[in-house]
């Protein structure tokens, strides 16, 4: 594992606050070990911004194993940079050459603003689930895990949707910044159990009426979202959004 | 010396044979009748699967609830990075399971120092777990046949752990979250996020409020209820280096702690076996790889120290499956706290593999050629990928490379049998508490017992409290509230007047690297003692050079570093204290002067069979020792063997 030694310019965003104007700003880092994380690397440029007396680059992060899906940053124009399947977190150094340009952005969306630097505001997310994304089950009410089985294959697809970690690639990734990916997959895996049939109707027609309140655009049927996507969600869950929608809207009483 | 209580703490268990503890008490607790839950106000810090759990069962029966995180969304608090899976006593694959072997395995694999009443209780809840989690739509892994797959975990000899993928503790935590979401529609429950607790809010004795900080605006807040119950995860960050977020931290238990809430066993810290290892200065976190890889993965050091080697080249009878050498029954599937000691002793005799020498093989070549690449990948194909992408070598092709790293940890604030702490009011779940696991946590129980405290516990524990107590409206202007946010707005500015010379995260990882060399996998008496004079020494650094640039009106993640640090500084010291005082090696503390000839740890019954929960005395003052005595009528100790 022996490692390379990466000289760097770095574009990034800077921006004071949701109300300031924000602007590039350019960054030189020398020597960075191509065994790096990408937020490795921005915090050894911390480091160095705050030795010399200037504030350091806000951005989000957290369990920096790719599941909590707090960190974010357009890269060099790619949602999470440049591979596939990888959140920023666990998008490494090596990806890059000595002497590169990298132009490090916040996800840019309406509905998205920007709290500071490349920190957004990703609370929307929040609401749609909190309009239908759930089944209205309470503490004490269930019956036995094995008393409504779930074929195999099922469960396969339920799991498949149920893996997006919220961190909004698919939207920045978006020309129409549309949040169809991230709600199909909370519809599709919801819609296909056996535990969340009964609302099923209400609550697709509650989740897509609040996605369009907050401001996110249509789909265009692109697939941008999907090659972003670092878990992987399919653009097949668009698909049965589409007709779970359509279901709803024409059965009585969804 | 340590200066002792001169009485026990009580644990309110109450009398009676241990399997019907809990039905008896909740008849015996009092209840509050659902017209009055509605006058009641509960705060809940922190969205993990204890924290959200709380929140929305208390919102369902109809409590005013304010929920606050550190993060975004309540989505992402660290229980969403928990891989393996959740146990519970369901015994569907019909191999043995009960309640009663659940209950034992986790005693014993807490090496005799959990409380007996509490482990049951988790056993018994165990099953509703998983009815619940399958009730919100959690996809679980199933058999063709549709009914739910089980797998098997370390410390266990039957298959009851539960499992989505490699995602067991995202798809609970979405579950958690989801029925949280649902309350906040309801406008049961009041959500804060970016929120961070620096102050808790005493009056009269009891536990009324909080005080936070937006971490947007900058702004403190105080939040008054009449009840506080904090979820807010482990303190593995006080080593720097750890399989946590990079958030996590102990500030709002510390926080508690100094305003008279007893520390119970803070040197009791679990090494996970199986992380990857570290690669350089910069490194900002280490990655667990799931437990669950050692079902199938051998773990092994070449025989010959100077045999460089590439692993597959080197024939079987060349290779130490050390785990399978020491111990045949468990072989690779011997508790954590066993497999990391076996792994330091194989690369401190200078077994170890890689560039670092710091790393044992854990190696998937047998299970591929069993079962084949395909059947590997479906059970650990998300894991596979993760280890590619950090370490970009692919484990289908040579074996992984792993090290053990500080994971999680079994002490926390002391409580009782109802989940509150000594300050009245005060209630702790999961990680934060210190009450379930003992000295070691076996795999797939922390997910348990977060569930276990969030939907089955607290729900009828917090009733008795709130039927009992004299609760009179908490002004925001009360003495106490302004009293506390003073305090914390005069740490803040403290922080940000130091202006010296170095920035907040090299505090953190110096502290770190003592905390490891000296209180991490294995501890000595001149080692600790060697630790409490560095910390301080380091803390008085701290705040005479730490570098705080920006202000505290906006946005500012040195600053918030900053506070956490400041207090695992505080905190670190109190560590190395318990770890001095507790001569004798259990579970995840070893002590070097207390092992076997064989280097098992040994325990010492007669005298340290007991809760070590410390009260504060101010910073830098010895903290006064509270015991609460341990007794196992049901599970009588032996020595742990895996042999």
């Amino acid at each position: 594992m022996s490692s390379d030694l990466l000289n760097l310019t770095l574009r990034i965003w800077r921006q004071a606050g949701p109300d300031s104007p924000g602007a590039f700003r350019n960054y030189t880092l020398n020597g960075v070990s191509t065994h790096m994380s990408f937020l490795e690397m921005l915090d050894v440029l911390n480091e160095q911004l705050i030795e010399s007396g200037e504030e350091p680059v806000e951005f989000d992060h957290d369990c920096r194993e790719g599941i909590c899906g707090m960190c974010s940053l357009m890269i060099n124009g790619q949602a999470h940079g440049p591979d596939n399947a990888t959140t920023t977190c666990q998008l490494h150094m090596r990806r890059f050459k000595t002497g590169d340009t990298i132009v490090i952005e916040p996800w840019r969306a309406t509905a998205f603003p920007v709290v500071r630097d490349l920190v957004v505001d990703r609370s929307a997310f929040d609401r749609i689930i909190q309009a239908g994304g759930y089944v209205s089950v309470n503490t004490g009410n269930a019956p036995d895990g094995n008393a409504i089985p779930v074929p195999g294959r099922v469960q396969e697809v339920a799991m498949d949707a149920a893996a997006c970690i919220g961190c909004g690639a698919c939207v920045a990734a978006c020309k129409n910044a549309s949040a169809m990916l991230f709600v199909s997959a909370k519809v599709s895996q919801l819609a296909v159990l056996p535990q969340g049939k009964a609302e099923r109707g209400e609550r697709v027609l509650n989740m897509v009426a609040k996605m369009d309140d907050e401001g996110f655009g249509h789909c265009t049927n692109t697939n941008e979202c999907e090659a972003a996507c670092p878990a992987e969600i399919s653009v097949s869950n668009i698909a049965r959004l589409n007709r779970e929608f359509v279901r709803a809207s024409v059965v009585t009483g969804g | 010396m340590v200066r002792v209580a001169s009485e026990t703490l009580n644990s309110r268990v109450p009398e009676g044979p241990i399997q019907e503890l809990w039905d008896k008490h909740r008849f015996n607790m009092k209840l509050v009748n659902p017209a009055n839950k509605r006058k009641f106000s509960v705060i809940v810090v922190g969205t993990g699967l204890a924290g959200g759990a709380a929140a929305a069962s208390l919102a369902e029966l109809g409590y005013h609830v304010k929920s606050f995180c550190y993060q975004d969304s309540p989505r992402r608090a660290h229980s969403i990075a928990a891989q393996g899976g959740i146990n519970a006593a369901k015994n569907y694959p019909n191999d043995g399971d009960s309640i009663w072997r659940l209950f034992y395995d986790t005693v014993k694999g807490g090496d005799y120092r959990a409380r007996e009443a509490n482990v049951y209780r988790l056993a018994q809840v165990s099953n509703s777990i998983i009815d619940q989690c399958v009730a919100q739509g959690v996809p679980f892994a199933r058999e063709y046949g549709g009914t739910l797959a089980n797998r098997s975990f370390g410390g266990a000899q039957v298959s009851r752990t539960f499992y989505c993928r490699g995602q067991t503790g995202q798809q609970l935590l979405l579950g958690a979250y989801q029925s949280l979401m649902r309350q906040v529609e309801t406008g049961k429950v009041e959500l804060f996020t970016r929120r961070e607790m620096l102050e808790l809010v005493v009056v009269d004795g009891l536990a009324r409020g909080i005080v936070v900080r937006n971490m947007t605006t900058g702004q403190l807040e105080t939040h008054t209820a009449d009840a506080v119950v904090l979820c807010t995860g482990g303190y593995g960050n006080v080593y720097y280096l750890s399989t946590n977020a990079k958030g996590c931290n102990v500030t709002a238990a510390w926080r508690c702690h100094r305003r008279g809430a007893y520390f119970g066993n803070p040197c009791y810290t679990q090494i996970h076996p199986t992380c990857i290892p570290v690669s350089g200065d910069y490194q900002s976190k280490l990655t667990l790889m799931s437990e669950s890889l050692r079902n199938d993965g051998r773990v092994w050091v070449p025989k010959d120290n100077h045999d460089t080697r590439p692993p597959a080249q080197i024939p079987d009878d060349e290779r130490d499956y050390y785990l399978e050498r020491r111990y045949p029954s468990f072989g690779n599937l011997v508790p954590r706290d066993v497999a990391s000691r076996a792994a330091k002793e194989r690369c401190d005799a200078g077994y170890g593999v890689g560039e670092t020498r710091l790393a044992v093989y854990l190696d998937f070549r047998d299970a591929i050629k069993r079962d084949g690449e395909d059947a590997v990948r479906k059970k650990y194909g998300n894991l596979f990928h993760m280890y590619e992408k950090i370490t970009a070598e692919n484990p289908y092709k040579v074996p992984m490379k792993i090290y053990p790293a500080v994971h999680y940890t079994m002490g926390g604030l002391w409580v009782d049998y109802n989940l509150m702490s000594n300050l009245p009011g005060l209630f702790v779940l999961g990680e934060a508490n210190f009450s379930d696991h003992g000295a070691n946590r076996l795999g797939a129980s922390a997910l348990m017992q977060g569930l276990s405290d969030g939907y089955f516990v607290i729900p009828y524990t917090i009733g008795d409290h709130l039927a009992k107590a004299t609760l009179p409206a908490v002004p925001e202007d009360h003495p106490a509230c302004v009293e506390a946010k003073q305090a914390a707005e005069s740490r803040i500015n403290k922080l940000l007047a130091v202006q010296g010379s170095r920035t907040v995260d090299s505090f953190h990882r110096e502290l770190g690297g003592i905390m490891w060399d000296h209180c991490g996998m294995a501890r000595n008496k001149a080692g600790l003692e060697k630790a409490i004079g560095q910390i301080r020494e380091l803390r008085d650094q701290f705040w005479k050079d730490v570098r705080v640039l920006g202000s505290g009106e906006s946005l500012n993640s040195s600053l918030e570093k900053a506070g956490r640090v400041a207090d695992f500084l505080e905190f670190g010291e109190l560590m190395c204290v318990d770890a001095l005082h507790r001569e004798e090696s259990c579970g995840g503390h070893f002590r070097e002067e207390h092992q076997t000839s064989e280097g098992e740890a040994k325990r010492n019954d007669a005298e340290f069979s007991y809760v070590a929960a410390w009260e504060f005395n101010g910073v830098g003052e010895e903290a006064t020792l509270h015991k609460e005595e341990l007794n196992f009528p049901n599970v009588p100790p032996t020595t742990r063997s895996y042999k």
